[in-house]
């Protein structure tokens, strides 16, 4: 099992805190993200997207969530056999988290890598696949963290605060 | 900042969108890429979005990066469906029969002058 942790400066304490507390959430939302389905992929972070922007969270903010939540859908629908998204919305901040069916990520520091890239022709022809969906997440998120299992599930989730 | 409806004008643009007013539009330059995650890393809310991708998941992309209005070069028109998933989430989509580069050199000296 390999696991790669992320944190923006300044955020390790504010997450650990978060982490050990483990409130419960605001409101909890969950969507199936199906394999290669690239038009469904992208609902999860468009209801999301809706919903924190009634509860009038900053456009900026908002802007960060809806990018990191949508590369991360596509990701679960280009790469891996199908899984799902769960946001759970407290206070203070967003922990959104995806978690699919395998088959894992080979080397996640090279997946970390701006440029690199396993997407097959199909997600290619889209536009997708340029290799800056990880780096995209992690640019927009305040913490970040992978567990994958090769040949086994991958779950990535991140928080970002309001 | 420059209004779209200048820009539209001077691209000789279409818009595939008539129930957004270009007027209401206000713009400080382009992000011109093909490439979605590159532009969801680096398009920002005041940037139009030069391209030739015209699939729904197009429309996914600028709305999540907060760009308001789409600019098709080459004659590239979008279909119905796309067309509509735009006007649902707010986005212009104007196609143009110019290429990327003069698309991208006309707004540069309109923004420049």
């Amino acid at each position: 099992m390999a696991e790669y942790r992320f944190f923006a400066d300044g955020f390790e304490e504010r997450v650990s805190d978060y982490l050990s507390n483990k409130p419960e959430a605001d409101v909890e939302l969950e969507f199936a993200v199906p394999e290669k389905d690239f038009n469904t992929a992208g609902k999860g972070s468009s209801e999301l997207k809706n919903l924190l922007k009634r509860l009038g969270v900053d456009s900026e903010i908002l802007r960060r969530i809806a990018v990191a939540s949508y590369e991360a859908e596509i990701n679960v629908a280009a790469h891996s056999q199908g899984g799902v998204m769960k946001s759970a919305v407290h206070d203070e901040l967003i922990h959104v988290s995806f978690i699919d069916s395998g088959p894992g990520i080979g080397d996640i520091e090279q997946a970390m890598v701006p440029g690199f890239s396993t997407a097959d022709d199909l997600v290619r022809e889209l536009g997708f696949g340029a290799g800056l969906g990880l780096p995209n997440i992690k640019k927009n998120s305040d913490a970040m963290r992978i567990v994958s299992q090769e040949g086994g599930s991958t779950t990535l989730e991140f928080l970002i605060f309001f | 900042m420059m209004k779209l409806a200048n820009y539209m004008a001077a691209i000789d643009g279409t818009n595939h969108t008539p129930a957004i007013d270009p007027e209401e539009i206000e713009i400080l330059g382009a992000y011109v890429s093909d490439m979605l995650s590159d532009v969801m890393g680096s398009a920002k809310p005041d940037q139009v979005w030069i391209t030739i991708m015209k699939h729904l998941n197009v429309i996914a992309v600028a709305s999540m990066t907060g760009v308001p209005a789409i600019i098709l070069a080459k004659g590239n028109v979008p279909d119905a469906a796309v067309c509509d998933k735009a006007l649902e989430e707010s986005i212009c989509i104007i196609s143009s029969k110019l290429s990327t580069f003069e698309l991208s050199g006309i707004l540069y000296s309109m923004l420049k002058a």
